[in-house]
């Protein structure tokens, strides 16, 4: 701080001045109908478009995706063991509508941040002030021999909720009592880290109701995992974990856990140093991830594969007037959640509106909240409140639900999570 | 001596200052990262997360705060309330203080509301002023408020595990006494049915 002057001070106080009188004085003459972009109509894309019209409705909002509507990849898990339908996790952008909001159904095939535009398949170029990439992720099948995105059709990932639920939802209900499922889990980073365990949770809750001769084998890339303590708790408690006869089995990668190839032919996965092959009735690949293909072919990327940002307000390092938010932008140290996604979206909606009106950002804020459901009545979560500090995301609170936490308060977390849902559904479609 | 404070007074100042105009607390910014769980501007979608627009500045704060101390157990929100300071709590308390109350839309009993309806009158009314629709001193609003949420409050409240103001505690005692426990559910279903 030795560094503050006495013009420093001047400045300041004049900036505090300046943002005094402008609150109550009309906006600053600007070019009307300034004009924002969005690719990828998820989480993060859905929720920036409604921010930034809630912030400021002259500004003219576009949304380009692929699919005409959306399914959460957040309880899709319940999908898989039959508590919730396939319908009550898909979305529409009809309330974005309301909000002003254009939705235009169709594919970008290019980005051109030195000339501003966007191009698509069917639509041709769309001209933009300010630019938001939110494509997600995209699945690295090459990490897995034998597997591509045919094979997936068959021998799912189930990473993008859709019609992969359905059939690994339909395979679970046509396998017979006493198979075998076995769930791949990849490396870091990875979209919902909980989320290959609540999904193991979730099938050996089914399982446990109409199939209980039958298990599920975790094939893990890695040593640990997210919220491992309160599932490895849960399925104790639950699915007799630890025992013999218990319905979930976990291998680590040191266990030949790791999955490299897929037998296709012979529903098997391949792992480990040693060729390790594990056949199942029922087998689930997810393959290790990288930000969504339009970030890769828009040179968004870094070596890592996802995409570097400024985190107070989530503009590439890489090209200006375009921020990436959600999955696919280095968030470190937020996990690549829903409610991460969303937040992001926020803070990345308020930083662009600042942009077009000539403001300063304000001290952004960001929040993940994540519900993992182990079984009947029983939730789990992990919460987190973070602050910009220096350029990192630091976390300032926050934590697990506690070990030993009540019958009563895992009952409550579980409607919590549903409650959640609701909420966060229609704050980014309402 | 006198030469060498002046420029370290000027320093103080300086400071205070650009914290204050680059570093204040923005009450939008901190208050929509609520929304994920209670809603855009508050109002949740239910069932168990509360709306939480249109509160009274104190009444916000003091929530998060017992939050905070743990004098009010919680699942989550003690996770989430210690990462606030209190200039952070005061700015969300007034961004959700000027956002609009709208009461959920939700099924009740309509036989257990009547009879709720009587049992307010003679045991909350007085504090739970015009129905519960009315926030004054601390007492939030329970009107159009989402059911699962006031079953816990009023299990948690009943349990003694969320404590209650003393007058609270002696009509609530006096209700269940006479009414049964089962006189909750009724007041949960007559705030579940105001609309």
């Amino acid at each position: 701080m030795s560094n503050i002057t006495r013009r420093g001070f001047l400045k300041a106080s004049a900036a505090t001045a300046a943002a005094v009188s402008m609150a109550g004085a009309p906006h600053v003459a600007r070019a009307a109908g300034q004009k924002v972009v969005i690719v990828g109509g998820g989480t993060a894309g859905a929720t920036a478009a409604k921010y930034i019209r809630m912030a400021d409705a002259s500004v003219e909002v576009t949304i380009i995706e692929k699919n005409a509507s959306y399914h959460t990849c957040y309880l899709s898990n319940e999908v898989l063991s039959g508590d919730r339908t396939i319908e009550s996790i898909e979305f529409g952008y009809d309330g974005l509508k309301a909000h002003g909001v254009t939705t235009v159904i169709d594919e970008v095939t290019g980005i051109d941040p030195a000339a501003k535009k966007v191009t698509t398949k069917a639509n041709g170029d769309f001209a933009y002030d300010r630019l938001v990439v939110a494509p997600g992720v995209s699945l690295k099948y090459d990490t897995v021999d034998g597997y591509d995105a045919t094979v997936a059709e068959t021998i799912t990932h189930a990473w993008k909720a859709g019609s992969q639920t359905v059939t690994l939802r339909k395979q679970l209900e046509a396998m017979k009592d006493g198979g075998t499922v076995a769930i791949a889990a990849p490396p870091n980073p990875f979209r919902c880290p909980p989320g290959p365990y609540e999904r193991a949770s979730q099938i050996a809750m089914y399982l446990k109701r109409h199939k209980p001769k039958s298990k599920v084998i975790i094939l893990d890339s890695k040593e640990k995992f997210s919220k491992q303590g309160l599932f490895t708790n849960a399925w104790t408690e639950l699915y007799g974990y630890g025992t013999d006869n218990s319905m979930i089995e976990w291998r680590a990668k040191s266990a030949e856990g790791n999955v490299t190839g897929v037998d296709a032919a012979n529903n098997t996965a391949i792992s480990g140093e040693m060729g390790t092959e594990t056949k199942a009735d029922v087998l689930n690949i997810i393959p290790a991830q990288q930000a969504g293909a339009i970030a890769v072919a828009a040179d968004l990327v870094d070596d890592s594969g996802w995409c570097p940002v400024d985190k107070k307000t989530f503009e590439s390092t890489k090209h200006k007037d375009v921020y990436v938010i959600g999955d696919a932008c280095i968030a470190t140290s937020m996990p690549k959640s829903g409610y991460a996604a969303n937040s992001q979206a926020k803070v990345c909606a308020t930083a662009i509106v600042a942009s077009l009106q000539g403001k300063e950002m304000v001290v952004p804020s960001y929040v993940n909240t994540c519900y993992s459901i182990v079984g009947e009545d029983y939730g789990i979560s992990v919460a987190a409140v973070y602050r910009l500090e220096g350029d990192s995301i630091k976390k300032v609170s926050g934590g697990l639900t506690p070990k030993d936490a009540s019958a009563e308060q895992r009952k409550r977390e579980k409607m919590y999570a549903y409650s959640w849902f609701a909420n966060i559904t229609s704050d980014i479609f309402g | 001596m006198k030469k060498a404070v002046i420029p370290a007074l000027l320093l103080v100042a300086g400071l205070s200052v650009s914290l204050s105009s680059a570093q204040a607390a923005d009450g939008a910014m901190l208050g929509n990262t609520c929304a994920g769980c209670h809603g855009t501007n508050g109002v949740s979608s239910g069932p168990a997360s509360p709306t939480i627009s249109a509160l009274e500045k104190d009444t916000f704060v003091d929530m998060m705060n017992s939050f905070k101390s743990g004098d009010r157990p919680s699942t989550i929100m003690k996770r989430i309330a210690d990462g606030y300071t209190d200039e952070e709590i005061a700015a969300m308390a007034d961004f959700f203080a000027s956002k609009p109350y709208k009461a959920a839309d939700q099924k009740f009993d309509a036989d257990k509301a009547a009879a709720g309806k009587k049992l307010h009158k003679d045991y909350c009314e007085k504090c739970h002023e015009e129905n519960g629709t009315f926030d004054s001193d601390g007492s939030a609003i329970l009107a159009g408020q989402w059911k699962t949420y006031l079953d816990y409050n009023l299990a948690d409240f009943q349990a003694g595990d969320r404590p209650s103001p003393k007058k609270m505690a002696k009509k609530m005692k006096k209700m269940v006494g006479k009414h049964g426990v089962g006189s909750l559910e009724d007041l949960s279903n007559y705030y579940a049915s105001q609309k």
